[in-house]
């Protein structure tokens, strides 16, 4: 009798089957949704500099920010002097972080792993680390010069301090058990460090990584505000001095274009070597 | 005293004394709390034992400083013939958690306290030894799969591998199965059995289900709370080996029941 009623159901009426309803807006595909909000952005941008709102040396038509942007890639795919300043602040930026990251990530450990970093080290990172980091770029020029080694110096400043932060805070993350099944495997600290708290530890150093290399960018273009030299960000400022908007909105764009391309470099790193980490899979097409 | 004759009638041998503990103490420091006051306790070679009684009890407690991960307040662990200071290799541990390292596949998380203790190279060479052990919990065909696509269930199968492969001569449970599902744990516990017996393995397991310490063990240590200590040594005196039929038999009752009103008055207090 139990069979029976297994094998046979009753009949269902067509109308107790329960469909999901998904509103509309939530089910708009990427690439619209995206397209509309960059539509809605020229048409407004459109709007308010065609109905001569704003002055044009303020803000300048979206026509003519394309215009420029299109002269600005000319040069810099002709090998010009854009590209030329456009190479200094990525050399800048890459030194950067590349100093940044050696850095950070020795402190990060000093200050994650020792007892001793945890209490000397520290407080004086977060002290540090609460200033207004910029505030130092005439103190690089002073020491450094107005070559690209001061702004390395304040791009790399600024960047280790996440770095130091999210190696130490990956260090703690290992949960108890962890630490006592190494003690019972009769691991060293080293291998202990190496083998487990560094690998449970790296989605936060990654975290960090990001954050730095957001920093890296603002550091390399403050310093070469602040400190001349011949890179983009001195161009943008001659640019803006001159009154010529169009060419300070196309470089800040191509610029951008560098700082998405080092966030898009660390994330493609972290897709590799964390591979295991749920917030990946999460926010893998985001 | 006479240990000798009783264990010959019981048909049970006692092996020698595998740990040794005397009037074992520890307060935390930090918050004053008397987790463990004098216990004593006794594991004889490939004997089964098991401790129960209310969470907070101090169970864990006791556990971590029978494996050398936190020193006692006062008192002795005799652990082989020799006193235990800080921890050691010759004990395999497991926790309600499995504990994968999930940038590890299966086999390469169960061989790694070998290449802990002997290096990569030793590591890969016990990689047919891990395939053996996974094949005997049930996991044939897993051995390349990354944990975090093994249910809870598995990942606690491949982690009494990662216990076994150095071989172990003691074994410390800290509630292995408790996260599991009751079928599942039925059949975890038959298969612990299995491979105690198999490597005559010393095992010592901390639990709250009374039935799992019933039928796993040869001796239960009745804990009671605030101030941890052992209330009573409970033996079971069922045949072995042990089945899951056992549970329905009027002894198996009585000793389950026993423990329940030990425990009760413990609640009362
Ligand atoms: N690291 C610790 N520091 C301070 N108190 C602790 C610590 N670990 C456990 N305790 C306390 O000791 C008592 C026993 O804990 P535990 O051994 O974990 O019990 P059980 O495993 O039986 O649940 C509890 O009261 C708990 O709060
Ligand atoms: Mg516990």
């Amino acid at each position: 009798m139990n069979d029976a009623r297994i094998k046979q159901p009753k009949d269902m009426a067509e109308d107790t089957v329960w469909v999901q309803e998904i509103s509309l807006i939530d089910s708009i595909p990427r690439w619209i949704a995206m397209s509309f909000v960059f539509a809605v952005f020229i048409g407004v941008w459109q709007l308010v500099t065609g109905l001569g709102l704003v002055s044009p040396i303020i803000l300048p038509t979206p026509w003519e920010t394309l215009e420029d942007m299109i002269f600005v890639g000319k040069n810099l795919i002709a090998g010009g002097y854009l590209l030329k300043a456009l190479w200094i602040t990525i050399l800048e930026v890459i030194y950067g972080f590349a100093l940044a990251i050696t850095i950070g990530f020795s402190l990060g450990v000093l200050v994650g792993e020792t007892a001793f970093g945890e209490k000397a080290v520290m407080p004086y990172l977060v002290a540090i680390d609460t200033m207004p980091k910029v505030a130092f770029a005439p103190l690089f020029v002073a020491w450094l010069g107005f070559g690209i080694e001061s702004k390395v110096a304040l791009a790399a400043f600024i960047a280790t301090f996440p770095i130091v932060v999210g190696t130490a805070a990956g260090l703690h993350a290992a949960d108890e058990n962890a630490r006592m099944l190494f003690k019972t495997m009769g691991a060293s600290r080293l291998q202990t460090l190496i083998k487990m708290k560094l690998p449970t530890g790296l989605p936060q150093i990654f975290t960090g990584l990001k954050i730095g290399a957001v920093g890296v960018m603002a550091g390399a273009i403050t310093g070469e505000f602040l400190g001349g030299g011949r890179g983009f960000g001195e161009q943008i400022r001659m640019a803006a001095s001159q009154l010529n908007t169009p060419r300070v909105f196309s470089l800040i764009l191509y610029l951008s274009l560098v700082g998405l391309a080092l966030y898009a470099l660390v994330t493609f790193a972290q897709r590799k070597v964390v591979f295991w980490h749920k917030e990946q899979v999460g926010s893998a097409d985001g | 005293m006479n240990t000798e004759p009783s264990s010959e009638i019981i048909g049970a041998p006692l092996g020698a004394p595998v740990y040794e503990l005397a009037n074992v103490s520890k307060t935390y420091a930090r918050n004053r709390v008397v987790a463990l006051q004098d216990v004593n306790l006794t594991l004889h070679k490939g004997s089964f034992s098991s401790v129960i009684g209310s969470s907070g009890c101090g169970k864990s407690t006791l556990l971590k400083i029978m494996a050398g991960l936190i020193p006692p307040t006062k008192g002795r662990v005799i652990l082989q013939g020799q006193p235990v200071k800080g921890a050691r290799r010759d004990i395999g541990m497991m926790f309600q958690q499995a504990t994968l390292f999930p940038w590890k596949t299966a086999v390469e998380n169960i061989v790694l306290p070998i290449e802990i203790r002997d290096g990569k190279a030793a590591a890969m060479k016990a990689f047919d030894k891990a395939h053996d052990l996974l094949d005997v919990v049930g996991l044939k065909g897993f051995e390349n799969v990354y944990p975090n696509e093994l249910s809870g269930g598995m990942a606690q199968r491949a982690s009494i591998c990662r216990m076994l492969i150095t071989e172990p001569a003691i074994l410390l449970l800290d509630e292995p199965f408790s996260a599991l599902d009751e079928l599942s744990r039925d059949m975890m516990n038959m298969e612990l059995q299995r491979i105690c017996r198999e490597q005559d393995a010393t095992a010592f397991l901390v639990t709250h289900s009374i039935q799992e310490a019933v039928i796993l063990s040869d001796d239960i240590y009745v804990m009671k709370p605030r101030p941890g200590r052992v209330a009573e040594i409970i033996d079971v005196d069922l045949p072995r080996p042990r089945t899951l039929n056992m549970m329905t038999t009027p002894k198996f009752g009585a000793i389950v029941d026993r423990i329940r009103r030990l425990l009760d008055k413990g609640e009362d207090m």
